[in-house]
């Protein structure tokens, strides 16, 4: 369907909701201070409206409103009117508010299994939510559970009945919770960043599934993401939200066409996009890190006796090499190993094989030796408020590994770092819960550029931060490399990011290695099949992109746990040409 | 130039938080008011034979009725007399001297012993963790007055031997506690980065995890005041304790718990003592807790 007729649709319908000058204020010690202030919109039958906006612009909090599920009694609405049908959601009382949950609004959450009860099995929990809100018996809620879970395509929808939430991927959990969702046939669906817990490929899977639910059902649905590109795909029309209010408003197409207003074009300026870095040529130049071989495992231990009854193989087989002064980067979903090579680099995770840091094993070091290799790798985390430790001055943290090291003049250098990385000496004094998430993770690059390293580990380090904030780290981090001609292993799952980095990339599958090659090959010719399906997977910021109708893949990644003496079958890469390596299968 | 301005900037900041922490503690009039109680008692136990009106020992001729029954409060013995006829007044002085010993020195000992076992097992898992918590379980399963009775049976008893013997009883739950949180806090990315650095284990332990226990180890430690205290008076009652005459609030609320009807001041008095004394920790406890968290900053 293309962008236009998409729009048409949106246009012709009657409101289903309208929500008309919307205030949302918390209480707090200075008065009122408002969280959403005036936002006004209508959503029509079967129309898909995007709430686009980064962290603290109020998308989540107007959603909740909508819900009536605001935290009292902090939080509350303060101005305006929710309209679904006839009635005004904001002056009903909490009792009437519970039978249009679910029954007329419903709502999925982004991390599923916080929203499923762990004890209880999926189908109780379906058939729960069904009598809630319809008089049936517990034989039909039963059947109408069943044939919920078969509409959002679970496979063995029997066996998901009597299985936990636990036994279930994340994929699989955020299917139950559409199934949950849409099993009463409400009005209104607003789904809450449904698709940023998942992996991409998962991510399109679940996309789809909600599309032609939709056009199924003709719920209308409120989208809210950050993701442009899952904006582009999904939405009719699209709210651009900034700080409580509404920046922009308008058909997909013209929001990204045409955006009018300077916070929007910023917005979409910053999306990262595959294709859109020109290709550069890496130097060739001698290797800082070589890995060969590497393995790690992790033993499961079972019976009375607490023998190893099983390993998970986390990394099997992987080699390659990080020149000096390039970006590698190493993608691949959730689980396919690749944060766990990073910790193995730094000596976190013990590992079989060998690693190599400017000719020195990692493995089998102690004492001195271990402490002079972390001069020469450092590692920056994904979640940069989990590495900082809370109880220090930053001036402190950016300092540490110098004071470590016994390098003189840490507070000078401290200093000199903070400034590098676009903060002020003034703020050393301060603590880590009073800056940004983009301005830590800058104090994590900080730290990590202490010590002078030659190759910086980052570990999804920009995967936790807004799309403008992880535009500047990405900038940063490039203009950093070209100063100091430190290598990067740079780990990611998202494709366009990595697309606009690296200078070369190795694709992980299931703990293997499946694909390594400079960027061009791997993005502009990918040929490995895992590699095709992940750039297929990527949502286009772009409406009028025609997504080429690909394979469904109904199973799931196979469990990297295989019992001892046994293991994957293991790939083997052969050479498709000028350092274009690929897998002759798909591990498994 | 602009260096050397920087320079002092982070001295300063530096050598002025704890001053600064201390300032925050005395602007909340709940930690001051705990502080004074607890100087109030320090006073008392420090300048006892001088603030004294008699020798806590000295049985008064006129300090019982004709009866032999105690005197309440008034008159020449201001909180009245026991079942002896000594002053109250003067052995809750000199008992504060007992009770200071084994809620703050016993105490602390009991929660160095369980920091130092908690942090050890916590971060080191494997078997130093294995065996140190086996240990633990077993310590935590022996009824505790039990061993406290064979230790003070073993050992001549005098007021160090039973704070050492409540010490080694009185362990156990806190390194319980400090090596659940140890354990979920060496998971924490912040100490894999510390790692990372190629800081020592000292380093990781003291500098980075430790901060992090204070709020346990105060509120463990405030708990274990009064509890102390009392262990310490069942020690004396059963005789294997702080010996009498020798005054201790514990003892002084077992000699004339039985008499409760007839001489509630006997018991009230004293069990307001502790009382008070674990109020007041637990109050600067609480305080402190809060000005020591960087995140709690510019709250209430």
């Amino acid at each position: 369907m293309t962008a236009s007729a998409r729009s048409m649709t949106g246009a012709d319908t009657a409101p289903v909701l309208s929500v008309e000058n919307l205030t949302v204020s918390v209480r707090t010690e200075d008065g009122l201070q408002p969280l959403v202030s005036g936002l006004t919109f209508v959503v029509g039958k079967g129309e898909t409206l995007a709430i686009a906006g980064e962290s603290g612009s109020g998308k989540s909090i107007t959603s909740l409103a909508i819900m009536g599920l605001l935290p009292p009694p902090a939080v509350g609405v303060t101005g305006g009117s929710v309209r679904l049908g006839g009635t005004d959601l904001t002056t009903l009382s909490e009792a009437a508010m519970r039978r249009i949950r679910g029954d007329r609004i419903a709502m999925i959450f982004q991390e599923p299994m916080t929203s499923l009860n762990p004890v209880l099995t999926i189908g109780m929990q379906l058939a729960e939510a069904i009598r809630a809100h319809e008089p049936v018996s517990r034989g039909e809620a039963h059947k109408r559970a069943l044939a919920a879970l078969r509409q959002v395509l679970l496979s063995e929808p029997e066996r998901r009945m009597i299985q936990y939430p636990h036994e279930l991927s994340g994929g699989m959990r955020q299917r139950v919770m559409i199934a949950m969702a849409l099993a009463l046939r409400p009005e209104v669906l607003i789904a809450d960043e449904p698709t940023t817990a998942l992996d991409v490929t998962v991510q399109r899977e679940v996309l789809d599934l909600l599309r032609d639910l939709q056009r199924d059902l003709g719920t209308a649905i409120i989208l809210i993401t950050h993701d442009m590109g899952v904006v582009a795909e999904m939405a009719d029309r699209v709210i651009v939200m900034r700080a409580g209010q509404m920046v922009e408003e308008g058909g997909v197409g013209d929001i990204f066409a045409r955006p009018q207003m300077p916070y929007t074009q910023a917005l979409l300026a910053a999306v990262p996009r595959m294709g859109s870095t020109a290709a550069r040529v890496a130097p060739k130049s001698d290797p800082i890190a070589r890995l060969s071989d590497v393995q790690v495992r992790y033993d499961i231990h079972g019976g009375i006796l607490g023998r190893v009854t099983a390993r998970v193989h986390a990394v099997e087989h992987v080699s390659f090499d990080i020149h000096k002064g390039e970006t590698f980067a190493l993608v691949g979903e959730s689980g396919c190993g690749k944060s766990t090579i990073a910790k193995a680099m730094v000596g976190l995770v013990p590992h079989e094989g060998r690693i190599e840091i400017a000719g020195q094993a990692v493995q089998g070091l102690a004492g001195a030796a271990q402490k002079a290799l972390t001069r020469r790798v450092q590692i920056v985390f994904q979640d940069p408020m989990a590495a900082l430790d809370p109880r220090m001055t930053v001036g402190n943290l950016v300092a540490e590994p110098l004071v470590i090291h016994g390098i003189g003049g840490a507070k000078e250098r401290a200093a000199d770092l903070m400034a590098r990385v676009g903060l002020t000496a003034e703020q050393m004094d301060r603590y880590p819960h009073e800056f940004s998430g983009g301005q830590r993770q800058r104090i994590c690059i900080a730290r990590a550029l202490a010590l002078q390293p030659e190759l910086i580990i980052a570990d999804e380090a920009v995967s936790a931060l807004d799309v403008s904030v992880q535009a500047q780290v990405l900038v940063l981090l490039k203009a950093l490399k070209e100063e100091f001609g430190v290598a990067i292993l740079f780990i990611s799952h998202d494709m366009a990011v990595v697309d606009s980095i690296s200078d070369r990339v190795g694709v992980m599958y299931l703990g293997q290695l499946v694909e390594r090659g400079t960027r061009a090959q791997v993005f502009g010719n990918p040929l490995h099949p895992y590699t095709q399906r992940l750039i297929a997977a990527v949502p286009v910021p772009d409406p009028a992109h025609v997504r080429p109708e690909a394979r469904r893949l109904g199973g799931e990644v196979p469990s990297p746990v295989h019992p001892v003496g046994q293991g994957p079958q293991r790939v083997v890469l052969r050479d498709a040409g000028d350092g274009h390596w690929v897998a002759n299968a798909l591990p498994g | 130039m602009a260096t050397g301005v920087r320079m002092t900037d982070a001295t300063v900041v530096s050598r002025s938080r704890p001053a600064s922490a201390w300032r925050r503690l005395l602007r909340r009039k709940l930690a001051v008011f705990g502080l004074v109680l607890i100087a109030i008692v320090v006073v008392g136990a420090v300048f006892a034979p001088w603030i004294a009106p008699y020798a806590p020992e000295e049985q008064h001729f006129d300090g019982l009725t004709i009866e032999g029954a105690p005197l309440p409060p008034g008159g020449a013995y201001p909180m009245g007399t026991d079942l002896l006829g000594r002053d109250l007044f003067s052995r809750i002085l000199f008992g504060a001297r007992t009770s200071l010993i084994i809620g703050v020195v016993a105490n602390g000992l009991a929660l160095l012993i369980g920091t130092l076992v908690g942090i050890t097992a916590g971060y080191f898992q494997g078997w130093i963790g294995a065996g140190l918590m086996r240990f633990t379980d077993l310590m935590m399963a022996f009824p505790a007055l039990l061993l406290a009775i064979c230790l003070a049976a073993i050992f001549e008893p005098s007021l160090w031997i039973v704070a050492m013997v409540i010490a080694l009883v009185n362990w156990v739950q806190t390194a319980r506690v400090i090596y659940t949180e140890t354990t979920s806090l060496a998971t924490r990315d912040f100490i894999a980065a510390e790692r990372t650095m190629g800081a020592g284990t000292g380093r990781i332990l003291f500098r980075h995890i430790l901060p992090h226990l204070v709020p346990t180890i105060i509120v463990w430690g405030t708990l274990g005041i009064s509890t102390t205290v009392l262990l310490e008076a069942t020690l004396s009652f059963l005789g294997v304790g702080v010996q009498p005459p020798t005054p201790s609030w514990g003892n002084i609320i077992f000699e004339n718990q039985t008499y409760f009807q007839s001489a509630p001041w006997l018991v009230f008095i004293p069990g307001a003592a502790v009382l008070l004394l674990a109020l007041a920790f637990n109050l600067v406890g609480d305080a402190l807790r809060d000005v020591l968290d960087p995140t709690q900053r510019g709250r209430g």
